[in-house]
This record gives C-alpha cells, structure tokens and sequence, in this order.
C-alpha cells in the first residue's frame, strides 16, 4: 500500500527533511506506528503518552479531519493523502 | 413556514457572504428569531438595546413593507420571500467621494462587485488587527490602502532590529520607538484619511471585551497562541467574525471563523505543553512567509466588508513557501468544543497565560 504523508515542517528534522514521505496501514494509526518505525521519535512529536493525538495537531485524510470521521482508528487505502498540521504560533 | 431571505451585505459577514437563505416561521419575528439561530449575531444587527426594530431597519415580504402590514407579526405563507434592507446599506449615509479619493480607489472602483457602493462600505467599515508584526504590518498596508474607515491597531511592543526583514510597517528611524505610534504614522503616509484608533496596550481578559466589541471584523495577528485563544473567546462571546492567519518558517496556515459556524478551539482545542511548540524566535520565520498571509487576511477582510466572494469559513488554507504551494483542507465547528459548542464551558475570558502553561512571548 503507498499512502502520501505530509510531514509539517516542525517535524521535517525527523524525516531527513523530507515533505513528503509514502506510508502504509489500514488506518491512520497504522502509519504512525510505520512512520515511528523508518523515523523515530516521530510518535512522541503527534501522539500523546496514551497514544491519542495530541490536541494541538490535526490529521487530515484526503482533506478530512480525522476527528470527525474515526480518529487515528480512520480507514486508508492505496492512493490517499494523510497530512499532519499542528498548530502554527507565529505572527 | 419556510421562506427565501434576501440578506444585505453589510449582514454577509454573518452567513459566509451568501445573499439569500432560507429561514423558517410562521410570521416575521419567528422567522428572525430561526435567522439568529442559523447566523447567531444577527439579532445584534436588526434590534437596538430595547430588542426593537430601528427606523432604519425596514423588513419586506413579497415587497411590501411589513410596517404597513402587521410589523414583525406579519404571517408568513410557504415560499414567502423575505427582504431586509437596512437604510446604511450604501455604506456612510452621505458619504460623498471626494475627487481625490475617486483618483486613489480608481482600480478598485471599476472591479466587478465593487464601485462606489462598495467603497462608501469600506469607508464605513471598523477592523481591528491584534497586532503590528510581521502579519499585522500587511494586514494593516493593505486595508488602509484600500480605504477601511476605521483601522484599530493592538500593539504595545518597541520595534526592533530583528523586525525590520518582516514588519514592514517600520523602518530603520523608528528603532525603540512605539510600533502602535510607528505604525499609524507609516498608515497615514500612505491614506491620510484611514481613522487609525492606537490601543496601546496589552490585551487581556481585562480588556478584550471592551476593545473589540466596537469592530466589525477582528484580525488577529498575534505571535503567540495564548492569545490567540484570548481573541478567539472575545470573539465567539461577542458574535465577531475572525481572520485568523499564523506563519512560521516557510509556512502558513489562514481561515475565516464565522459566528456559530466554528472557532479556533475547534481547530485546536488545547496548546502544545510548554517547551513543545516552536516560535520564529527559536525555528524562526521568513519574511515572506508574513508578506503572502497577511494580505491574504486582508482580502478575506475586505470580502466579508463587501459581502463578495466565498471566504474561507470551514477550510484551512495551508501555505508551503519550500514547495510554493497552496492547499486546503476541510475544518467545521466541532459540537463539543468548550466556547462555541452546543454546550459550553467557557463563557467568559479565562486566564489564557495559565491555560497555555506559560507567560505569553511578544517576539
């Protein structure tokens, strides 16, 4: 399965830079755990000691907020496109 | 009873710029009374203090003036069509464009949806912008370029060197000067006839309420996320709507929160722990990153002033400067949320520096 994740710029220093990274799961929460696994230290940066998302970061899937569909319990497929955007402070 | 409203464009603000809705009640006053429950705010704009309807406020079903016929009790029938047409709608009653302001606003007066109508509006209008930054130095240019009558400026910082690159509004001889002070005078060189109130000092539960309540549209252009919760709760409290915009390194992110239709605590409900959220002191900002928000925050303010286009309400405009570009994702009011959901838990300002676990930073 390739799954385009968006990676904030926040987060970046943890991918090697990369904007972009390909994921795979069945869910939203199944590519954070495979995304930990290629980049560690990346779960801690999204999800809380509970593995809940953090309430300053959304995830959006195809444009979604993920919040309002199933959580990081959400379905993906081949093809969709996961972004992650945390709350931006400056101005 | 379900009838057409045709909605005025001062009152657009409110319904997402649409022109028409569509309301329910079986006479005027319960198909009001269904509008403010859609739109909350619009009771704010139709009755004065007394809850009456003003002279200036004249309501029509199927064209005729409801004063002639039963007043706020007229009975409704299904497919009634609903007109309200406040005297103001021109914008200033008698304002007359002078011949240098017909030169000045020349290329805006002669662009669809705009004209002289629209620009009497502008001229009428009253915007607050919480701060004199990197976002709030566009934000401000361009509104008063475009002649908003009223810019209300929230600043009580000192200008800095490290300002200049994005803070456009200062310049090299205002370095430790006001930025309230330094901003007003760089806005009246460039449109002497803005009326530019300075609230020089810091916002605060104490004083949000009162500072923003006599604006029409609010623009937060903060560099800190307490208060931007601060904002944001004024607002929903006193039904305004908000252009919301932040920056940091190359990105950005703007939307546009209508009253009843969502809030910032929806998109966010609570602040990163202390430490965990970088600010453009430690991972710094680009300075275009300020220069392409903030003007974007200027046309969502104009849109909702003229009543034209389709603002950002229920999307989140996302910026990547790296990868120069624009995307959007879905964003909606969330039920739950604790100042504007169905059942609120914030109803007045709280202490939004404990609430964000640390002192606000104004760099």
């Amino acid at each position: 399965m390739s799954i385009t994740i968006r990676i904030p710029a926040p987060l970046r220093s943890l991918t090697g830079s990369a904007q972009t990274v390909e994921g795979s799961g069945g869910s939203v929460r199944d590519c954070i755990d495979d995304l930990e696994g290629r980049f560690p230290g990346l779960k801690e940066r999204i999800c809380d000691d509970s593995s809940e998302l953090r309430r300053f970061i959304n995830i959006y899937v195809n444009g979604e907020d993920i919040r309002f569909l199933s959580g990081l319990q959400t379905p993906v497929k081949d093809g969709d496109e996961l972004s992650i955007v945390p709350a931006v402070a400056g101005g | 009873m379900s009838a057409e409203v045709r909605i005025p464009a001062p009152f657009r603000r409110l319904t997402g710029n649409r022109a028409r809705v569509r309301a329910e009640g079986g006479t005027v006053r319960q198909l009001l009374g269904d509008l403010e429950s859609k739109f909350p705010g619009f009771h704010g704009l139709l009755f004065d203090k007394q809850g009456r309807l003003p002279p200036h406020i004249k309501i029509y079903v199927n064209g005729q003036d409801v004063a002639s016929l039963a007043g706020l009790d007229t009975p409704l029938q299904e497919g009634d069509q609903v007109t309200i047409i406040p005297a103001t709608a021109g914008g200033t009653p008698d304002a007359v464009l002078t011949a240098e302001q017909r030169e000045r606003y020349s290329r805006h007066m002669v662009l669809p949806h705009w004209g002289e109508k629209g620009q009497r509006r502008l001229m009428a209008a009253k915007v607050l912008v919480v701060g004199a930054g990197g976002l709030g130095s566009p934000v401000l240019l361009y509104l008063a370029g475009a002649g908003v009558g009223t810019l209300g400026v929230v600043e009580f910082d000192t200008v800095e060197i490290s300002n200049l690159p994005r803070q456009i509004l200062h310049h090299m001889h205002d370095l430790g000067r006001s930025k309230a002070q330094s901003a007003r005078g760089t806005l009246a060189d460039n449109n002497p006839d803005v009326n530019v109130v300075l609230h020089e000092t810091c916002l605060s539960s104490e004083n949000a309420l009162d500072i923003i309540r006599d604006y029409d549209v609010i623009v937060p252009a903060v560099d800190n996320l307490a208060t931007r919760y601060l904002v944001n709760d004024a607002c929903v409290l006193l039904r305004k709507p908000m252009v919301e915009a932040s920056v940091l390194t190359y990105e950005g992110q703007c939307t546009v929160f209508l009253p009843g239709q969502g809030c910032y605590r929806c998109l966010y409900p609570a602040p990163p722990p202390p430490g965990l959220m970088p600010t453009p002191a430690s991972a710094g900002v680009l300075s275009i990153t300020p220069a392409v928000m903030g003007p974007i925050q200027a046309m969502e303010t104009i849109k909702l002033i003229l009543g034209i286009g389709e603002v950002l309400n229920g999307r989140l405009l996302l910026f990547d400067a790296l990868a120069m570009e624009f995307r959007q994702v879905r964003i909606r009011r969330d039920p739950n949320c604790a100042v504007c959901g169905d059942h609120p838990t914030v109803t007045s300002l709280i202490d939004y520096d404990d609430f964000c676990g640390i002192a606000a930073e104004r760099k």
